[in-house]
């Protein structure tokens, strides 16, 4: 690997052109913009951070008054925020795992066969993508509010199940797309020959597809994790009013309260996610280079 | 040898549907079963307005969504039509920049540009609703100079509600025009040097036309969810700049009005609907979606 990028080596051949006087004033401007858009990504971090150590005078956590450190000694003091986002916790993991394994069999049957209807299974998969969140809120509350038609009059109430149902069927499609994106360009011929090699259909499956194919799965899981514990809209419609995930509760308690200790698990799981992600890139980076990839 | 096609699928009637049925009949049931009560709903009436809604061909719900909350509408679609352009602006250097000029630090820069959402869309919104105040530094900034009055505000304004949504949907712009600038070839761009372009006319004419399928997947990832979004209005703005997703999620929550409030979410997916197509047509790249 040199390291010649692309536009260094577009430069090389342009020099002593006329342009090139130009393309640098160019470069400069694009680099800048380039900067200023992460620091507008990074802003708001900036002041969730700072304002974990702020001393609020009043319920409202939002101008700066003193610097503390009582809200990382107290971090768990809310207990509606702490259950809340234990609630969320449980649920995420259980919806990404149902998502993963539902949307993971979808994705290898649409690559590996074959199929009539492909098309239209297609057309399923990404239409949930492209509805609007608060059109699939609104649509599931009414199929919760009508369970006649669907149980046969036996009323269930909106809470955790209804939730887990919601955050299940928006990560489905998402885990699809993703898984498929992944395993396009896989050799299903490698299958055949574990088979022609006298390996039963599970066996091939566990040995050789799966190893493979984990990768594209794990990302599919992440990405469904991710989307379900920040899920507010959706989430919002169907949990009804005694089932508090993390975001609802926020928005519920941002009327009265915006207590430091938001910031302060904001932070943490800020911080934590980011070490999850440096440790994972780190060990995949390691993996390539052992199997010479 | 069992027989596939050119890409490598196998023909079968029976496997595919073990694998992906279980979801099939997920999505079914829980993406287009609602969708249908959502319809039935929408045209259902109340007799009186504690009593349980009826299915009863009650067409007035749609006149009446359209008639009264036509300002909420229009309102959602500039709105978001104006994030997503703003989104495009901002994203689009950034992921030239990364593309083109991030060698090996091509990873860690995406993952910037991701970690900012790994705290919660509440909070983030939250947090630029103090970076916004009245009593922040912005405001005072500005008035300062005078851009705003000297009792102008930022918060409760159009502008700060397009710009929560811009903020809050930029990775969905970043991340596809990334993945198209990353699959252009760079050899392209050398060769329209070769012949005499400039790198603005080269940008023009081979990088941007090829990027086209990034930024048209990140306008529609931008745009959806910023038209029917309700959190950065409800934080950032006044009832005057309420957006449509304010409204469905007060008559279904809050007034508990089902019918209009279903018959609004309906015309919404519709209108959103049609905009998506209309906007594949123009931009010719139907295959994508």
């Amino acid at each position: 690997m040199t390291a010649v990028t692309p536009t260094a080596r577009a430069r090389k051949v342009s020099s002593g052109t006329v342009t090139s006087k130009g393309g640098r004033a160019g470069r400069i401007g694009v680099n800048f913009a380039a900067v200023l858009g992460l620091l507008y990504l990074f802003l708001p971090i900036f002041v969730i951070v700072a304002f974990s150590f702020n001393k609020p005078s009043g319920k409202f956590n939002a101008v700066w008054e003193q610097f503390t450190f009582d809200n990382w000694m107290h971090p768990f003091a809310d207990q509606g925020l702490v259950d809340a986002l234990w609630l969320s916790l449980r649920i995420s993991l259980i919806a990404s795992l149902v998502a993963t394994v539902l949307g993971t069999f979808m994705a290898i049957a649409a690559v590996r066969y074959r199929f009539r209807a492909s098309g239209f299974v297609n057309f399923l998969v990404v239409l949930p993508l492209t509805t609007p969140e608060i059109v699939l809120g609104a649509s599931l509350l009414t199929l919760f509010l009508e369970p006649h038609l669907v149980l046969a009059n036996h009323q269930f109430a909106l809470g955790f199940v209804t939730i887990l149902v919601a955050h299940i069927m928006f990560c489905v499609s998402y885990v699809a797309m993703t898984v498929k994106a992944r395993i396009r360009g896989f050799d299903w011929t490698l299958e055949d020959a574990a088979m022609d090699l006298g390996a039963p259909p599970a066996r091939t499956f566990l040995k050789v597809t799966l190893p493979l194919i984990l990768p594209g799965i794990l990302a599919a899981f992440l990405l469904s994790f991710a989307l379900s514990i920040d899920d507010f809209i959706i989430t919002y419609f169907v949990s009804g009013p005694s089932t508090q995930t993390f975001p609802v509760q926020i928005f519920g308690q941002s009327r009265v309260a915006t207590p430091p200790q938001i910031n302060v698990l904001a932070s943490m799981i800020l911080f934590g996610s980011v070490t999850v992600m440096a440790i994972g890139s780190i060990v995949g980076a390691r993996r390539q280079r052992r199997l010479g990839l | 040898m069992i027989e596939r096609d050119d890409q490598g699928r196998k023909r079968a009637t029976i496997a595919p549907w073990l694998l992906q049925g279980p979801g099939i009949v997920f999505l079914i049931v829980f993406f287009f079963f609602p969708l249908y009560t959502l319809g039935r709903m929408a045209l259902s009436a109340r007799a009186s307005r504690f009593s349980d809604p009826v299915f009863s061909w009650h067409w007035d719900n749609f006149s009446s969504a359209f008639s009264k909350y036509g300002d909420q509408f229009t309102r959602s679609f500039l709105y978001a039509a104006a994030a997503t352009l703003l989104a495009l602006v901002i994203a689009y250097p950034l992921a030239y920049v990364i593309a083109f000029r991030g060698g090996r630090f091509k990873n860690v820069l995406l993952g910037l540009v991701v970690v900012p959402f790994f705290t919660n869309f509440l909070i983030r919104t939250l947090a630029w609703k103090t970076i916004l105040g009245d009593q922040g530094t912005v405001v005072s900034v500005l008035r300062g100079v005078g851009i705003l009055g000297s009792s102008g505000t930022l918060l409760r304004t159009p502008l700060a509600v397009i710009g929560g949504l811009t903020y809050n949907f930029l990775p969905f712009m970043v991340l596809p025009v990334y993945v198209a600038l990353e699959k252009i070839d760079p050899r392209l761009v050398d060769a329209a040097r070769d012949l005499y372009s400039d790198t603005w006319r080269a940008f023009r004419k081979v990088v941007f036309p090829l990027s086209l399928p990034g930024v048209f997947a990140g306008s529609l990832l931008v745009f959806i969810p910023a038209a029917g979004d309700f959190v950065n209005a409800y934080y950032l703005g006044n009832t005057n700049n309420s957006m449509i997703g304010n409204v469905v999620q007060n008559q279904f929550l809050v007034q508990v009005d089902y019918p209009v409030a279903a018959a609004l979410s309906f015309v919404f997916m519709a209108i959103v609907m049609v905009i998506v197509i209309a906007y594949a047509r123009v931009l010719g790249t139907e295959d994508l979606v």
